[in-house]
């Protein structure tokens, strides 16, 4: 892959984090692993849990997954960041990753020795609209790469969940990491789809050999049920579950009935 | 039911090599589910490493797969780490081990509960019932029953009929048709615990070992101090996972019925 080599990279994941769990801390992993066999260097890892303002059920309040996606990153290279979490509304993932593109170009600018602030400058402007013709980043600078599961790479089907320029600007500018199961799929998906196929170069397939299933979803059912989580997610995330009495079957009826907030947005339904 | 549940020990056995968080969910998941049945209460789980003499490929000295099961279990209230099968001479079958722990789990519950006398291990209306002692394994286990000469079958009677067994399995059928399909395991199919893991985590100390060759990271698949424990003694490489190459199991030497010398003799 030409202008790889050493080209620092910074993976953002997006999700709900309702709980963390080890499986949301082994994409960062398998993430890792993958792109520096490839000639990358990841430098950083950031974990943006999404609002309230999601409205998605069983969703706990942001400040709990903030904190605790805080407690399970504690002792490693992965950090949080509550600036999308902490916002009344929901906030588009395109936006999201815009918003921390921009930091790390003002990091780099302050940190740098090289004079990358007349080019930086100049990027940011164009963050307001996306100019598909463009190179994807800055070759030189660090890139910012979107982490996900093969789901979220699915879901760009599923009608009214994302804007096709968003889709097109996240692909095409940034770039996604994709942790999957079965190789088929995410591969087969991007090939029915034309904007992901003429991005392909963009989108990494990582392949994660050993299964591991562990969800949220999962870990939310076994608490309910008043069943172990240990060894599931880390131990102090656990602790503070239990210090909060979170997840229970009031929690999860949590925006019963109420529209997802993309869904919402996009298909011009009047707020409720 | 005035609250009589069996009091219950969980021993696992197995190479552990090393151990990882997949390991320690099986006790969690086989405890809820005993607690479940509204028949036991489960007092404690012993992890019980196998000796070096098994002689499996890959096997590291027990000295350090004990100790990384120790820092694993440090946190833990209620499983701990034992040592004496690792320290015997020999190999030693997985019945002798439940007989020895068997022994010293049922001191212990008599000193703890000395307001009651015991005649014999029968539960009776008016005393407690005795404490049990079950293997906890996973749905590998039980098929490593059918491999020729790795198991005597008055040993898997002992095991199942006599002692039980918690088998936590990934989902799937797997563990039922196993106990369907053999003779011994149906007739004992009440003494066998069958756990569904819903959650498919295929996390295995193979693959935790493959990675670690491959520089791979292993984070959060076994705790941080494991880890760290096996990057401090440069554990797992690919001279280590070559160890015993070649090596017949010691349970097929010693228990065959026309004993074979192994072949590094």
């Amino acid at each position: 892959m030409d202008g790889t080599a050493g080209t620092r990279v910074v993976l953002l994941a997006c999700g709900s984090f309702n709980p963390i769990t080890n499986m949301h801390l082994r994409m960062f992993e398998l993430a890792r692993d993958h792109l520096e066999d490839s000639g990358y260097q990841v430098v950083k890892g950031i974990i943006s849990p999404v609002g309230d303002g999601y409205k998605k059920k069983g969703l706990i309040e942001a400040k709990h997954r903030l904190e605790m996606a805080r407690l399970a990153s504690e002792n490693s290279w992965i950090t949080v960041d509550s600036w999308e979490g902490l916002q009344a509304e929901w906030v588009e993932t395109a936006k999201v990753v815009r918003h921390h593109y921009n930091e790390l170009l003002a990091h780099e600018e302050n940190n740098d020795d090289v004079d990358t602030v007349k080019y930086a400058k100049k990027r940011r402007i164009e963050d307001n609209y996306y100019v598909s013709s463009s190179s994807p980043q800055n070759r030189d600078g660090t890139r910012l790469m979107l982490l996900c599961g093969a789901d979220v790479l699915e879901s760009f089907g599923v009608p009214n969940l994302w804007k096709q320029e968003d889709i097109e600007e996240i692909v095409g500018r940034f770039g996604i990491v994709c942790i999957t199961r079965t190789g088929n799929e995410p591969l087969k998906f991007i090939h029915q789809s034309d904007t992901l196929w003429k991005h392909r170069k963009n989108i990494h397939i990582v392949q994660e050999w050993v299964t591991n299933e562990i969800s949220a979803t999962h870990v939310r059912r076994a608490l309910r049920r008043s069943r172990s989580v240990r060894y599931l997610l880390p131990d102090n995330v656990l602790n503070y579950i239990h210090e909060h009495h979170l997840y229970s079957e009031e929690s999860e009826q949590k925006n019963t009935g109420v529209i997802l907030a993309p869904f919402q947005r996009y298909s011009g339904a009047s707020s409720s | 039911m005035a609250g009589c549940r069996i009091p219950l020990v969980l021993l696992a056995c197995g190479s552990f090599n090393p151990i990882t968080n997949q390991h320690m969910r099986l006790f969690e998941l086989a405890r809820d589910h005993m607690h479940s049945t509204g028949q036991y209460k489960v007092l404690g789980g012993i992890v019980s490493p196998v000796g070096d003499a098994y002689g499996k490929q890959g096997l590291v000295p027990a000295q350090h797969r004990i100790a990384m099961a120790k820092l694993a279990l440090e946190t833990s209230d209620w499983i701990r780490v034992d040592e004496w099968e690792s320290q015997q001479p020999d190999w030693t079958e997985t019945v002798v081990t439940m007989r020895y722990h068997y022994n010293r789990v049922l001191q212990e519950y008599q000193k703890s509960t000395t307001a009651h006398k015991f005649s014999d291990k029968k539960p009776t209306a008016t005393s407690n019932p005795s404490v049990q002692l079950k293997l906890l394994c996973g749905a590998d286990f039980l098929d490593s029953f059918k491999t020729p000469g790795l198991w005597l079958d008055e040993h898997i009677e002992e095991v199942c009929g006599h002692f039980g067994l918690v088998c936590v399995s990934r989902g799937g059928l797997q563990p039922e048709r196993t106990v369907h399909e053999s003779d011994i395991l149906s007739r004992h199919r009440h003494n066998i615990f069958l756990v569904t893991e819903w959650v498919r985590n295929e996390t295995s100390a193979t693959e935790v070992r493959r990675a670690l060759r491959r520089s791979a990271s292993v984070k959060y698949l076994i705790p941080d101090s494991v880890l760290q424990y096996v990057h401090q003694h440069n554990l797992y490489t690919q001279k280590s996972e070559e160890r015993n190459h070649g090596k017949l199991l010691r349970p097929l030497t010693k228990q065959a019925t026309n004993p074979v010398s192994s072949l590094d003799d």
